[in-house]
């Protein structure tokens, strides 16, 4: 075999190369997942208008039937699961809990990268830093 | 032996009455009823919304603080160039008004009076045929021309349609409007702005009636001047609009077109 360390040194950084992603390691190297921040309020009602898994995961479903229902249907009322009836309202209803978007909102979009045009339109709450 | 056709008709029979019993008993018994009935409020029961603008009890006083009430409500900033002002309510010449009303020996009273104006959410109105995203559409409950700024591709084809000139084009971001003429801009925390590259119109004030209050124009034109501003329902005949369509002479904006607006005017 001519020159076969130089394929056996290209094969080596190939193979670490393809694997470095699964190695258990990496996680401690890449950005830390953020965990967004409940304000006081947020803690103290202890409920969002759905379980937090389902929150967690369908957030923006929800608010794409919510905007739908209230622009489209003029429904501005929604009943959660448990039957509790909520003013459906992105600018009113969940900011009024949530109203530190930076650490609530903005900080898991930034490390998903994903950019929702929500406050082009509608009013975030005044943080004070 | 197989059953009567007696008996199989009476068996049908009751089994449907058991069944449609059981169905209604269910609807109304369901959770949530209560709850829901909040929605069937006096001011949000309209089936078709109308306003009457009564001319001899309007000034210029009474029609700024209207323009104030709505654009402070909905956050409508004041911008100078009128080729890219904002507006949902204004004033405007009886000529330009009503044209076609025009003479040359018109009354100096109307011929040098400014008209207030709004969108007419007309009956047929021409802007939501022409939407290619049907970001304006008529609500079919109570005949509100509405605006969905979230499907609004900033086409501008209704603002062509409109023979009102209802319509404005955002043609910059409404936050970053002079800051100078909207010194606490937004006004109103609690509604949202517009984004650039959106047409926007007055909504017939939909997120108020939903919550049982009058119109922001219609409760700013009240508290200073009594009866100059009328809203409320055209399909229901012993309605405080009815009865001033009735007992007064009222036109309308460029009726011909027949696009049936629905505000009306006491001259």
């Amino acid at each position: 075999m001519y020159d076969g360390w130089k394929i056996l040194v290209g094969l080596i950084i190939g193979v670490v190369l393809l694997a470095y992603p699964f190695w258990p390691d990496t996680e401690k190297w890449a950005a830390k997942t953020p965990e967004p921040e409940l304000t006081a309020k947020a803690q103290e009602a202890k409920v969002c208008v759905e379980p937090k898994s389902y929150i967690k995961t369908e957030h923006m479903k929800l608010l794409d039937q919510w905007r739908d229902s209230v622009v489209r249907e003029g429904i501005r009322q929604y009943e959660s699961s448990t039957g509790k009836i909520y003013d459906i309202s992105l600018q009113n209803t969940c900011m009024e809990c949530h109203s530190n978007k930076s650490k609530f909102c903005d900080q898991c979009h930034d490390y998903a990268g994903v950019d929702p045009f929500c406050w082009e339109c509608h009013i975030e709450p005044e943080e004070s830093m | 032996m197989g059953i009567k056709r007696r008996d199989f008709l009476r068996l049908a029979g009751l089994s449907t009455l058991i069944g449609l019993a059981g169905k209604t008993s269910f609807k109304w018994l369901a959770p949530g009823q209560v709850e829901a009935s909040i929605k069937e409020a006096p001011l949000t029961a309209g089936t078709k919304w109308g306003m009457v603008v009564d001319m001899t009890k309007m000034d210029e006083h009474v029609m700024d603080k209207c323009i104030q009430a709505c654009h402070r409500t909905h956050n409508v900033p004041k911008i100078e160039n009128p080729k890219h002002e904002i507006k949902w309510i204004w004033k405007e010449a009886y000529e330009h008004t009503f044209p076609g009303q025009h003479h040359d020996y018109a009354a100096e009273e109307y011929e040098h009076r400014d008209f207030l104006l709004l969108c007419n959410h007309c009956t047929n109105p021409p802007c939501c045929r022409v939407c290619p995203t049907k970001a304006t559409w008529k609500r079919e409950q109570d005949g509100i021309v509405m605006m969905d700024q979230h499907r609004c591709i900033g086409c501008r084809f209704c603002m062509a349609a409109c023979p009102y000139g209802v319509r404005s084009f955002n043609w910059g971001d409404p936050r970053k409007a002079d800051e100078t003429l909207n010194p606490d801009f937004p006004t109103n925390p609690e509604y949202p702005t517009r984004a650039v590259g959106v047409v926007e119109k007055c909504n017939f004030c939909a997120e108020r009636l939903a919550k049982g209050q009058y119109p922001a124009c219609v409760e700013a034109a009240n508290e200073i001047k009594k009866g100059a501003l009328t809203f409320g329902d055209l399909d229901a005949p012993d309605s405080e609009v009815r009865e001033l369509l009735h007992e007064h002479y009222t036109i309308i904006r460029k009726p011909e077109l027949g696009t049936g607006p629905n505000i009306y005017y006491i001259v």
